[in-house]
């Protein structure tokens, strides 16, 4: 019963569907037949070893890579993403784990990368607006710096990661990817991030994490996912699994196929 | 809504230095070419005010020597910019210059120019192509190029020189000029002026060094960087056809040697106006005073009386020393 109403509940118009999906390198296998749903308002955490294929899954919802075989459905549409721009028309955003930035570039124009903002006939760069709202932005999200004019290369690991994330949550209307979010970062900047990953559930977007920090999986997912050489071992509502049965999951020391 | 304008002197400095040098933070670096230059001019209207430096003849003569490596430069600065680099623009000056004189010849001076730039065009995309879809560095495309379009003005003319008798066309190429300003000097300044806007107020400018910048962020940004390279390299190649037409014109002719020695020194110009080699970062002001800057050197090295052969070692001394003061910033500031 109470099994039926919560999958009743799940069901419910998934953001973003992976059904099925496949992806081979040049005859090499790096993800099998991986099914997912992403709803509003909820943190997926993926984890598993390293090659494992986590990656592989972000760049195909981003558009880098295009699945060999299988669907992914936005709002229950299937879409065809050829090129990352696609994906983002879609509203969703990646903050990569090399975080994409432009080092030589200021922080502002690394904020709109790609759409910057233009007005007048000659569609001129509109500079003062994009520092002005990259610089809200910025304070929003209580990342400090002295202005955002400054290029990338002059900031810290957690600055930089602070752009990236801001970036990615300006812009995202359905869902966030976040590659390795914290694997750089020390203790507080940490802290920090998982504030701003909370804040984007509570804001009604999607997120797939991908972490190896266990501790942070717990501390802020609401499923896991385990994948495993490529193949989906298990998911599991976070609330109801403990370390101990993911770490099992990971290195194989336990299938996860006897339960769901 | 209001604007937030950046005071006066904050937008002047905007405009000299290199994009993208850091907000707040001015380093003297990137007014080092402009220094230099100042200094340069200092120098020479001292040790040779006897000599006519500091004439207004002189100066606009350096102005008018300078306008085809300028017009190269605002190319070559994109193209650096974008993270690639263009060796081609020395032939593709002779290549276009010879056919552009030949067309002239035979049907008149605008299927000439035309002729002319569509041989910049045309080398512009095989570079472009070859560098992004066939995915082979710039570097090594552009160099075989240099060769192969050397090869085909010198076949195309067989060594011999084309004369033009157009004075229309030699005109607005080369010796008129609009009141007292010589329409060689024109070119460079609306050369400059265009190159500044698109460089620093265009999307088309910011995509540039984004994708020479870090072209894989560029492209999971949703920037076509293959289209971005492609137009810098076309860009490079129809500047330099435009640089093959001031040659012809201000020589009312042409040879398949034409521009055949301006490679290095448009480079250097770039580089030393702080352009990075890298790319991701360049100045298209900075470019034209490092062009100037080695106007002016060879203007004040020729009035000094210097042999053609020491003219050559100290310039490349002194280029030497200017590329060393402003690399070695550059690497750093990576």
């Amino acid at each position: 019963m109470n099994v039926d109403t919560e999958k009743e509940q799940r069901s419910d118009a998934p953001v973003v569907r992976l059904d099925h999906i496949r992806k081979e390198f040049g005859g090499i296998r790096a993800v099998e037949d991986f099914s997912l749903d992403l709803h509003t308002g909820e943190i997926v955490a993926l984890v598993g070893d390293n090659g494992a294929g986590k990656s592989t899954i972000v760049k195909m919802i981003a558009g880098v890579h295009q699945p060999t075989s299988g669907s992914i459905l936005i709002d229950g549409r299937e879409v065809h993403f050829g090129n990352p721009l696609q994906a983002k028309e879609h509203g969703i955003e990646v903050v990569f784990q090399d975080l994409a930035l432009a080092d030589q570039q200021p922080v502002y124009m690394n904020m709109f990368l790609g759409r910057e903002l233009v007005k007048g006939p000659l569609r001129r760069l509109d500079r003062p607006r994009m520092i002005r709202e990259a610089q809200a932005l910025l304070s929003e999200l209580d990342i400090n710096m002295k202005s955002p004019r400054g290029p990338i290369r002059a900031l810290s690991g957690g600055q930089r990661q602070g752009v990236a994330i801001g970036r990615a949550t300006h812009w995202a209307q359905r869902m966030v990817l976040m590659d390795e979010p914290t694997a750089a970062l020390g203790v507080q900047e940490t802290s920090r991030v998982e504030e701003t990953i909370l804040r984007m559930r509570a804001r009604g977007l999607a997120i797939l994490v991908i972490s190896h920090n266990l501790d942070q999986v717990f501390r802020i997912s609401d499923r896991v996912c385990v994948l495993r050489r490529g193949q989906q071992v298990g998911v599991r509502r976070t609330a109801e699994t403990d370390a101990d049965e993911i770490v099992a999951m990971i290195t194989g020391a336990r299938q996860g196929a006897e339960r769901r | 809504m209001t604007e937030v304008q950046a005071p006066p002197h904050r937008r002047v400095a905007d405009a000299l230095l290199p994009k993208a040098s850091g907000g707040g933070r001015i380093a003297l670096r990137d007014y080092l070419v402009y220094a230099g230059l100042v200094l340069l001019v200092l120098v020479f209207s001292v040790t040779l005010r006897h000599d006519g430096f500091m004439t207004s003849d002189n100066l606009l003569n350096i102005m008018r020597q300078t306008a085809p490596d300028v017009v190269m430069a605002v190319g070559m600065v994109f193209v650096l910019s974008a993270g690639e680099i263009d060796l081609s623009i020395g032939s593709v000056v002779g290549l276009s210059a010879v056919v552009g004189t030949k067309v002239l010849q035979h049907h008149g001076a605008v299927l000439g120019v035309a002729a002319a730039l569509g041989v910049g065009l045309l080398v512009g995309l095989v570079n472009g192509i070859c560098v992004t879809y066939f995915r082979l560095p710039s570097f090594l495309v552009t160099l075989a190029m240099l060769s192969l379009l050397a090869g085909l003005s010198q076949t195309a003319t067989n060594l011999e020189p084309v004369a033009v008798s157009n004075q229309t066309f030699s005109s607005i190429f080369g010796s008129g000029s609009i009141g007292a300003v010589p329409s060689l000097l024109v070119w460079s300044l609306v050369a400059v002026a265009i190159g500044y806007f698109v460089y620093r107020h265009t999307r088309f400018g910011a995509h540039v060094l984004a994708a020479g910048d870090n072209a894989d962020a560029a492209q999971v940004s949703g920037i076509r960087t293959n289209r971005v390279k492609i137009g810098v390299l076309v860009m490079s190649a129809m500047l330099a056809a435009l640089a093959g037409l001031l040659y012809s014109g201000s020589l009312q002719g042409s040879n398949y040697q034409l521009g055949s020695s301006d490679l290095l020194a448009v480079i250097a110009a770039v580089v030393i106006g702080g352009t990075r080699l890298y790319g991701g970062r360049g100045s298209i002001i900075g470019a034209f005073a490092g062009c100037l800057i080695l106007g002016v050197l060879n203007n004040g090295l020729i009035l000094i009386g210097l042999t053609p052969s020491e003219q050559l070692v100290a310039q490349g001394a002194l280029l030497l020393l200017a590329v060393l003061l402003t690399m070695r910033e550059n690497r750093t500031g990576k």
